[in-house]
């Protein structure tokens, strides 16, 4: 369900096209702003609006679209106890600025995040694989990862057999 | 490990003298880290520089394993990643996809849900106090904290069958009724622990050596610790009186009266003193609950197989380590289409090295403790 | 033959130490199992009795491994080097009046400084292992030895002031002549020592050196099998021998308690607190017996019966003693010396599953700027307490009294002192800014 409410206008009218949609989902509200007006907005989220907290950033993966990766960042203000989302359309590839400047808990989760989808963040001072071995070739959470294939490569390699799957 | 991120901590250098900084590995396999976590520490002398924690031991894919289940079927694997607080897990995940439904689950199902869930926090602390202790060579304490969680246990085992990995919780309620004897056992188990309680804090909180080891380590300051996201009792021991069951009530904590411990320093001793105090408060709530378990259905009408409409939702509750929070992305399929999962250990774990600078060598082992972590929930 | 005496004695406790410290290890584990609600070793053996012996055997015949890097010869001469050194001590501890291996008159001074020996087990030990840890422990347990040897030095001086010679012998007998225990004139000379003798043995609260818990492993890391338990019957040697100096120092050594207390049983030449260890023997005796036939195993129930008549024996001798005035001070002051040293030694368990670890700076400020100078100042104390009495005719109770409190006051001022000295460092940056 669309969403305008007092604040998004305040929004439009601040940073206008930036502010790509605004939506309400299950009484909870998400933006999708425009990935290179990001460091604004989140400066201007974190100060202004007081949304302190970032309590979440992951990322979503949408093969079918163009621009196939969906950056979500979940936002929490204690002054107003709300919760915010935010989504940034990224392509396979395009390198989101990071806000570690701004909210530097989202150092491990932007790492965790390069770590599943390979989306890069830019200005992050070290983006490597957090969880998963730093030799791992691929990236899991990307809905066109082949388990099977990996987990063959792997036994080949490794094992020298080949795997029963 | 590329180095642009070293502050040199005010007064510490090693390069007046000359001498090397070393390197200490606390690897995966060591008794203190409380699972595979590998902290590589950069020392000089006796002082930590800096400090690198490399997790990942136990990363199974949790994550990618959601995408290829249905809904229900993903709900015993979430169990698996903070083991210690199963409960809490189910009961987070079951009304994130509650949530994505519409559905809402009954009154007595809300109301035993919030029973269980909190004698799973007073589990979980038992456990994080006897290993704390432990840690800093206090022997004792580990052994009374786990007999007292082996009533907890029993209720559990005695509910739905299992002691550690629950899923006692079902997307739109409960499965089991509470069994004959529920509410006298919960009760009795309650107003047993208020002494039990009462003895951990004579041993430990005015024992000048758990003073001495705890006082002043591992500070950390309310505005780092909301910088760093840290949520639950380290949060709320810097300062920031946060509590989602308070800020955003869920399952039937709206009905209860009950307080939340916060304490001033944000040190492993004020830590310790929250920890004690939400067990308490957990106790009280349980107590509060018992007396009155409203009666009827214990399951919403939701139908087998579970659809819901696409979109997306994000619902956090207040697990003992922290917000743990799902986010959960429907397509309108059976089943969905990311689960994303905040898991409160692994961001609290971000805060190690703000923490741990600065701090001696023998003082790591504590604040790996006090942070309270557990690496299933960390790598997922 | 004069040295027939004590050559005997030497080969009894060599033989019974090992033992003796196996069966300390066992008590230490049921303590520990009691203090924490459960039930600790009891299947060998009827309630682990036979335990010790099976560790021991267990630790004989496990592979010894030999770091490849390390020197060879220190590796395994050090673990001797603690180890004799623990021995050696008991040369000149009395266990009774009688039996001691040596009666010299700088017995005192000779204890301490074989003890202070010991040390350099542990640093070799440490030294030789080629591992940076191992070296770390090791020099981090010297530097704890070194820092407490000086306190409870001190703490010593104050009995030798009271009983006026340094052989162990005559400090006992001092005890005797004075009416009461030198525990009752300086209490705080005998608590000091307590607590900087646990910090000798490396025992918890003190033992950061050896905790598994924490980074460093410790000089006993690289260590296996024999040599290892070498390492250990040192350490319990160790805790003995402190205890045995605790015990004829400040708790009367063979001394019955209230030894002047002379009531005897009607009629007979039988005092009655000399039937106390009689008692307590059959009891323990009938206890065993009693226990016997519940014993789920045959063989813990004959283990279990065995003891039953061990503990019975033990009755016998120590009736059978009270009508033999030759032999009675000794095996009655021998039963009265190790009660003594386990009720101290208990007190060592105690501590160590009741507190956490101290970490080692602050294990190295309490030595250095508490018990220390509190040290001095309970010799000073003593001194002035003992003129008092002797050239001013003082009242005992008064004049120990006012020391007492003297101490207790300086006490509390260092406590104070380190607690501001503590929060202003607190306050200071130390980091996380």
């Amino acid at each position: 369900m669309p969403l305008e409410n007092e604040f998004v206008t305040r929004l439009k009218g601040k940073f206008g096209d930036a502010i790509r949609e605004a939506w309400i989902d299950r009484k909870q509200s998400i933006l999708v702003v425009d990935l290179k007006e990001l460091q604004t907005l989140a400066h201007y989220f974190r100060d202004e609006e007081k949304y302190d907290f970032l309590t979440d950033l992951t990322a979503v993966d949408w093969p079918k679209r163009e621009k196939r990766f969906d950056v979500v960042w979940n936002l929490y203000s204690f002054a107003r106890n709300e919760r915010l989302r935010l989504k940034v359309h990224a392509a396979d590839g395009e390198s989101v600025p990071s806000v570690i400047g701004v909210w530097p808990v989202a150092n491990w989760m932007e790492r965790e995040a390069y770590d599943m989808f390979g989306i890069r963040f830019e200005g992050h001072p070290d983006l490597r694989r957090i969880l998963l071995p730093d030799e791992w070739q691929g990236f899991p959470l990307r809905k066109d990862y082949d388990i099977l294939k990996q987990d063959q490569d792997w036994v080949r390699e490794n094992l020298g057999i080949e795997s029963g799957q | 490990m590329t180095d642009t991120h070293i502050e040199r901590v005010p007064g510490v250098s090693s390069t007046v003298l000359g001498a090397d900084e070393i390197i200490l590995n606390m690897g995966p396999q060591h008794p203190s880290t409380h699972g595979v976590l590998r902290v590589k520490l950069k020392l000089d002398g006796e002082r930590v520089v800096e400090s690198e924690c490399i997790i990942g031991y136990l990363h199974r894919g949790v994550e990618k394993i959601a995408e290829h289940r249905s809904y229900q079927q993903f709900a015993p694997y979430v169990d698996r990643m903070d083991y210690v607080a199963a409960v809490s897990n189910g009961l987070g995940y079951c009304e994130a996809v509650e949530k994505l439904l519409g559905a809402e689950a009954p009154i007595r199902a809300r109301v035993v849900r919030t029973i269980l869930t909190e004698l799973q926090r007073i589990a979980s602390h038992l456990v994080w106090l006897g290993t704390h202790a432990l840690d800093i060579g206090a022997l004792t304490p580990v052994f009374y904290c786990f007999r007292e969680r082996e009533e907890i246990l029993k209720i559990f085992e005695k509910y739905c069958g299992a002691r550690l990995t629950t899923h006692a919780f079902r997307i739109g309620g409960l499965q089991y009724e509470t069994y004959d004897g529920f509410e006298e056992e919960v009760k009795r188990f309650c107003v047993d622990f208020e002494h039990k309680i009462d003895e951990y804090s004579t041993l430990l909180t005015e024992n000048r050596i758990w003073v001495g080891r705890t006082k002043g380590v591992g500070i950390l300051s309310a505005e780092d610790a909301i910088a760093l996201g840290v949520s639950g009792p380290v949060l709320r021991a810097s300062g920031v009186a946060w509590d989602i069951r308070k800020a955003m009530p869920y399952a039937a904590y709206d009905l209860y009266k009950f307080e939340i411990p916060t304490a001033p320093s944000g040190d492993t001793y004020d830590r310790y003193i929250v920890r004690m105090e939400e067990m308490r408060q957990s106790r009280l709530i349980c107590l509060q609950a018992i007396e009155n378990i409203p009666a009827g259905p214990i399951m919403a009408r939701i139908g087998k197989v579970l659809k819901p409409p696409p979109g997306e939702v994000y619902h956090s509750i207040e697990a003992p380590k922290g917000e743990l929070g799902y986010y959960i992305v429907s397509d309108g399929s059976t089943q969905p289409y990311r689960v994303r999962v905040r898991p409160p250990s692994f961001i609290n774990l971000q805060a190690f090295d703000r923490m741990a600078r600065g701090s001696l060598v023998a003082d790591v082992v504590a604040i790996i403790g006090t942070i309270d972590i557990v690496l299933g929930e960390v790598d997922r | 033959m004069p040295y027939l005496l004590p050559v005997f004695y030497g080969i009894v406790i060599v033989l019974v130490l090992p033992l003796l410290a196996g069966y300390i290890v066992l008590l230490e584990r049921k303590v520990m199992a009691d203090m924490q609600a459960r039930l600790g070793p009891m299947r060998v053996g009827p309630h682990g009795l036979l335990q010790p012996i099976a560790d021991a055997l267990k630790l004989l015949i496990k592979e010894g491994i030999i770091p490849a890097q390390a020197d060879r010869w220190i590796f395994l001469a050090a673990p001797l080097v603690s180890v004799t050194m623990a021995l050696l001590a008991y040369a000149a501890l009395p266990f009774g009046p009688v039996f001691q291996i040596a009666d010299l008159d700088i017995g005192l001074l000779f204890i301490l400084a074989i003890s202070s020996l010991g040390v350099y087990g542990i640093v070799l030990g440490g030294w030789a292992s080629n591992s940076h840890f191992s070296l770390l422990g090791a020099m981090r347990s010297a530097a704890q030895l070194v820092s407490y040897e000086t306190a409870a030095g001190l703490a010593l001086v104050s009995a030798l002031l009271l009983g006026g010679s340094l052989s162990m012998k005559s400090l006992v007998e001092a005890q005797d002549q004075a009416g009461a225990w030198f525990i009752f004139f300086a209490p705080c000379g005998f608590f000091i020592y307590l607590v900087a003798s646990i910090a000798e043995t490396n025992r918890a609260p003190f033992d950061l050196p050896e905790a598994e818990s924490e980074l460093v492993a410790g000089y006993m890391t690289e260590y296996s099998g024999f040599r290892w338990s070498l390492y250990f019957l040192a350490e319990y040697a160790n805790m003995i021998v402190v205890a045995g100096i605790a015990t004829t120092l400040f708790l009367g050594g063979w001394l019955r308690p209230l030894a002047s207390f002379h009531g005897h049983i009607l009629g007979t030449p039988i005092e009655i607190l000399d039937i106390f260890p009689v008692i307590v023997f059959l009891g323990i005796g009938g206890y065993c017996f009693w226990r016997a036939p519940r014993q789920p195993v045959q063989i813990q129930k004959l283990v279990m019966v065995l003891f039953g008549g061990l503990f019975l024996v033990l009755a016998m001798v120590m009736f059978g003693s009270l009508f033999v005035p030759a032999a009675m001070p000794g095996i009655h002051g021998a039963f009265w010396f190790i009660a003594k040293v386990l009720v101290y030694l208990y007190a060592f368990l105690w501590f160590r599953f009741t507190f956490p670890r101290y970490r080692f700076d602050q294990l190295m400020k309490l030595g250095w700027q508490f018990l220390i100078p509190l040290a001095l100042t309970n010799v000073l104390g003593v001194g002035v307490a003992q003129v008092l009495r002797q050239q001013l005719g003082w009242n005992a109770f008064a004049a120990f009294g006012l020391t007492l409190l003297a101490t207790m006051g300086v006490a509390a001022w260092l406590i104070t002192l380190g607690d501001r000295r503590d929060r202003l460092a607190a306050a200071a940056p130390a980091g996380g800014d």
